[in-house]
């Protein structure tokens, strides 16, 4: 069965560039383009790991990783926080508050790929 | 029988007697070291300011002027409030070994001689007069006793006040001049006078519960009877129109506590602990109270009792008690008044002895040749002679007036006009205890101008009054001219003559002192002596002194001039003291230095006054004269090391101003450093996203060239406008920067706004259609032109224009362009029908970066960079650019240019 990957970003082209490539190996897509709608459709979508944008209007990814983090019956889910901001502070407030990686965009899509299947175990 | 002339003579006696004793007592105690000298005895000797002027007069006084009375009690007692004061003059009299008023004087301003005469003089002529009249009130007194049927007047057919006279100079001669002190000090003499001051209390009380209790019953059917009567009613009421003269009044006598020469005298020379001051400050305003609470009663009483038999009110003290019968009361009384003048008469008299002496006598005498060749004869005797004559001869002259005056004005009147002279001291007094800028010539000054006021406004018109000279200048004024009028100078006649002659002495002598002294510069002695008195408290007892002196000094000629002035065994005394306390076993080894000389010089000072000491001393060194500058270097340093840490607490102040401003700074720095921070990361972020789809979609061409054309043509797409968009991002930042920076280019000329604006609704009519949205534009005719940069504004409206695009919604959309003016400015308005934005992003979106949240189309294109830019751009050609708006009816932009302003130089 596939894994399911919510992609949430609120740059449109990033969105369609994420969405072919995680198609393309094969995962469940769905996207949210801000934090609010990211919730939703956590709830909805039930997805096995989340690509989390934090610069979003409405709900800041570190926000919505709290808010997630906050329910245990989410345990298991993954997050992925990008981010164009790639300071050490943000990166080390991305890992406190409950993310699992932390990805710096411009990223190569290889290695996100890589980072993706080795946290849903699809090494 | 018990008024029998012997009797009285011999109580007299008995009384003197008694005092005597007293002050024996006190000189054998001073003497072992003992002092009896305690802080109610020094209270009680201020109360020799209590005269038979007092003890007679105020009852006197108090049935003409009512109330008036008291201000002679008021002053002394507000005077004593200023401690500080006083306590400065004791310091500063006990540092310079001062014996009078005037070497007071005349030691602050240079050790004076011409200073310390002129005092002496003003003293003795304002002064004598005043013994006078005591010696009367004694004769007055006695007159009423004897006034008794059978008695006679005179014993062994000598005038009674010339005995009373004779025996004072004895008591005054025996306590007085027992020895030279070095410090001047009577403490026998001031025993006797604190028990003088006690029995005349006692006295007064006496008379006055006899009449309030014994002749009428108590204050209250005193006060009734007395307001019954039509005129002693008057006397009961304050009378508002003489505030003017209360004032003058209490001045005068606030003055004469001080500087009546008894009062200084047995306030600040004979003052052996200034602590007892404290006790003072309170007791003797109590003293003054008590002498004075039966004063009106007595008045009132006399004035019921004798109402209209020509009694003289001075006399009601005694002449009520006889009219009852009361004769020991009356002998009671007749001792309280001998004890009132007596203490006067004895106090003032030894104080104006030690000034003749120290300021008349001496300077002529060192000046004789007679002195110069007597070189090595003891000198302390013919002190001692000199003081002696001085007394005999100040009462003399005291019976002499009283035998010439007899009843004339100039001697009722006396007591104040005393005060007017010695309130002549003040300015140089006081203005030499606070003002370093007083010089000798300005105190010089400021004497002669009051004292020649005062003679001529009070004391020669009351010789006019006794009718001893011609009263034309106070009818008519000198020479007939009429604003010299002696009691009403200058045309001022409104006041009494005492408030007259205050009023204009004191303008003279505070004048002259003040602008005399401005103008001339003090010697050096002077200089330094003014350090000393005004700093008294700062210096250490000897530093300061012998710092100021250098020069050569032969010890034996030093000791031999103490022992010519204080006797060989009283030298020796205190030489031998001063060299245990500089740890010396013989004198004669002591050095011949600037202490010992000092020491000397204080010893002498004591006997002969500051002047005199300072010229005997120079007589016998070889003294190097030092400079005024060099005077001032040496006081200086006292004052340079109080300047130095003055100005290490500035230096600390401004250290701490600085170090505060570099906080700031620092604050600033940082606050400006985070916000390039926040920049430089808001950039980063921009610059990021697009590059964020550009790779991912490149590298996924890259790797999969199996990518469906559609696909692969929608992402090139995406890469190529992700790619302009970077660029429009770069190019704006770059602008922004040059902006700010003021490094930006300028081609500034004549611009036509209307044609601008245009223009650029030309340019994006194409993108309005595409979208639907409708865009009108209303430019008013006859518009000038600006001076703007065209290409700069054009990029305003075409920002503008094309934000207003992006925020409405397709189809009903809907722009509005107004270009017309407005007072002296152009004015472009955009306005749209978009969602508008909130008070809050009407001022966030002019920041950097900050794009309105609430696009209509999926995200913004914009780089959040465009209103920024176009704000600087209106802003540098002196115009403004805001918007208008609220949530939900669309946003209006405006930008305004000034039409007639030129533009700055680009």
């Amino acid at each position: 069965m596939s894994k399911r990957i919510l992609i949430v970003d609120d740059e449109p082209n990033i969105v369609i560039s994420l969405e072919f490539l995680m198609k393309k190996e094969g995962f469940e897509v769905a996207v949210a383009t801000d934090g609010e709608e990211a919730l939703a459709q956590v709830a909805g979508f039930n997805p096995d790991l989340v690509l989390l944008d934090v610069m979003m209007p409405k709900k800041s990814g570190f926000e919505v990783c709290e808010a997630l983090r906050a329910d245990p019956s989410r345990a298991g889910l993954q997050i992925v926080m990008l981010t164009a901001k790639g300071r050490d502070t943000e990166v080390a407030k991305g890992l406190a508050i409950g993310a699992d990686a932390y990805v710096t965009k411009p990223f190569s899509t290889k290695e996100l790929l890589a980072r993706v299947k080795e946290m849903l175990g699809i090494a | 029988m018990m008024l029998s002339g012997w009797f009285i003579a011999l109580l007299s006696a008995a009384y003197v007697g008694l005092l005597f004793a007293v002050a024996r007592f006190g000189d054998a105690r001073a003497d072992a070291g003992r002092s009896i000298i305690t802080a109610n005895v020094y209270a009680l000797s201020l109360a020799v300011y209590c005269t038979s002027w007092t003890f007679f007069g105020s009852v006197g006084r108090a049935t003409s002027g009512g109330l008036s009375f008291l201000t002679i009690y008021l002053g002394p007692t507000l005077m004593l409030l200023c401690v500080g004061v006083i306590i400065k003059m004791i310091r500063i009299a006990k540092a310079q070994r001062i014996t009078s008023i005037a070497d007071f004087i005349a030691s602050r301003y240079g050790k004076s001689q011409l200073l310390a005469g002129l005092v002496t003089i003003i003293a003795v002529i304002g002064i004598v007069p005043y013994i006078a009249l005591q010696l009367k009130a004694v004769a007055a007194s006695l007159d009423v006793l004897f006034d008794q049927p059978g008695h006679t007047i005179r014993l062994w057919g000598i005038d009674s006040t010339l005995l009373v006279a004779g025996v004072l100079a004895l008591f005054t001669i025996l306590f007085g001049t027992r020895h030279l002190d070095a410090t001047e000090r009577h403490e026998g003499m001031v025993a006797a006078v604190a028990l003088e001051s006690v029995v005349k209390l006692l006295a007064f009380i006496a008379v006055g519960v006899f009449v309030t209790y014994g002749m009428y019953g108590g204050f209250t059917d005193l006060f009734q009877k007395a307001t019954a009567h039509p005129d002693l009613a008057g006397l009961l009421r304050l009378d508002g129109a003489r505030a003017g003269t209360w004032a003058a009044m209490i001045l005068l006598s606030a003055l004469a506590i001080v500087f009546l020469p008894r009062q200084f005298q047995v306030m600040v020379v004979e003052n052996v602990d200034e602590s007892h001051l404290k006790r003072a400050v309170w007791l003797f305003p109590l003293y003054l109270l008590l002498i004075n609470i039966f004063v009106l009663p007595v008045a009132l009483g006399g004035l019921l009792h004798f109402g209209g038999q020509g009694v003289n009110p001075d006399t009601f003290v005694l002449t009520l008690p006889l009219s009852q019968g009361a004769e020991s009361l009356a002998l009671l009384v007749f001792i309280g008044g001998l004890s009132a003048a007596t203490g006067m008469v004895i106090v003032e008299t030894i104080a104006l002895s030690t000034m003749i002496c120290n300021d008349l006598a001496m300077p002529a005498l060192l000046r004789s040749p007679w002195l110069q060749r007597q070189k090595q004869a003891d000198l302390s005797g013919l002190l001692i002679g000199i003081r002696r004559v001085a007394i005999v001869l100040i009462l003399l002259l005291g019976y002499i007036y009283f035998k010439a005056a007899g009843e004339a004005y100039a001697l009722v009147g006396i007591g104040l006009i005393s005060f007017a002279a010695v309130a002549q001291f003040a300015p140089a007094l006081f203005g030499g205890m606070y003002w370093k800028q007083g010089t000798r010539t300005g105190a010089l000054a400021g004497l002669l101008a009051g004292f020649a006021v005062w003679l001529y406004t009070l004391l020669l018109p009351s010789f006019a009054k006794s009718g001893w000279i011609g009263n034309g200048f106070v009818e008519h004024g000198l020479f007939g001219v009429d604003w010299l009028r002696a009691q009403a100078l200058f045309g001022l006649s409104d006041l009494d003559e005492i408030s007259h002659c205050l009023w204009w002495s004191m303008l003279a002598n505070i004048g002259a002192y003040i602008a005399v002294s401005l103008l001339t510069e003090p010697d050096a002695l002077e200089a330094g002596q003014a350090e000393r008195f005004v700093d008294v408290f700062r210096h250490a007892q000897q530093a300061p002194d012998t710092r100021l002196w250098r020069g050569n000094a032969s010890q034996t000629e030093v000791a031999a001039l103490l022992e010519r002035f204080l006797g060989p065994v009283r030298a020796r005394q205190q030489l031998e003291s001063y060299a245990r306390s500089r740890r010396v076993s013989d004198w004669r080894s002591l050095p011949a230095d600037a202490e010992f000389v000092h020491f000397a010089e204080t010893e002498l000072a004591g006997a002969i006054g500051s002047a005199s000491a300072r010229a005997m001393v120079s007589s016998v060194t070889r003294e190097e004269d030092l400079g005024l500058e060099e005077v001032l270097d040496i006081l200086d340093e006292a004052t340079q090391v109080r300047a130095h840490s003055r100005e290490l607490e500035a230096k600390q102040q401004e250290l701490e101003a600085a170090t505060a401003e570099l906080r700031e700074a620092n604050e600033r720095l940082r606050e400006l450093d985070r916000m390039k921070d926040d920049f430089i990361s808001t950039v980063t972020h921009e610059l990021r996203t697009p590059l964020t789809s550009i790779r991912a979609l490149s590298e996924m061409l890259y790797d999969d060239p199996k990518v469906e054309l559609d696909q692969r043509r929608r992402f090139l797409g995406i890469i190529v406008s992700e790619t302009e968009r970077l660029t429009r991002l770069i190019n704006q930042i770059l602008d922004l920067a040059k902006l700010e920076s003021g490094s930006a280019e300028w081609t500034t000329g004549e611009v036509h706004v209307g044609d601008v604006v245009r223009e650029a609704s030309e340019a994006l009519g194409a993108l309005y259609r595409e979208k639907g949205v409708c865009l009108s534009v209303d430019i008013a005719e006859d518009l000038p032109a600006v001076l703007a940069d065209r290409d700069r504004l054009m990029q305003v409206v075409v920002n503008l224009l094309s934000n207003a695009v992006k925020f409405v919604a397709p189809a009903t959309g809907n722009v509005v362009v107004v270009v017309g003016r407005e007072a002296k400015m152009l004015r472009v308005s955009v306005a749209d029908n978009g969602p508008g934005l909130t008070a809050e992003e009407c001022g966030v979106i002019f920041e950097k970066f900050r794009q309105g949240g609430n696009t209509m189309t999926d995200k913004p294109q914009g780089t959040g960079l465009g209103l920024p830019i176009s704000r600087q751009i209106v802003e540098y050609f002196g115009g403004k650019l805001w918007v208008e708006s609220t949530p939900g009816n669309g946003a209006t932009f405006i930008f305004t240019v000034p039409l007639t302003q030129a533009v700055p130089d680009a």
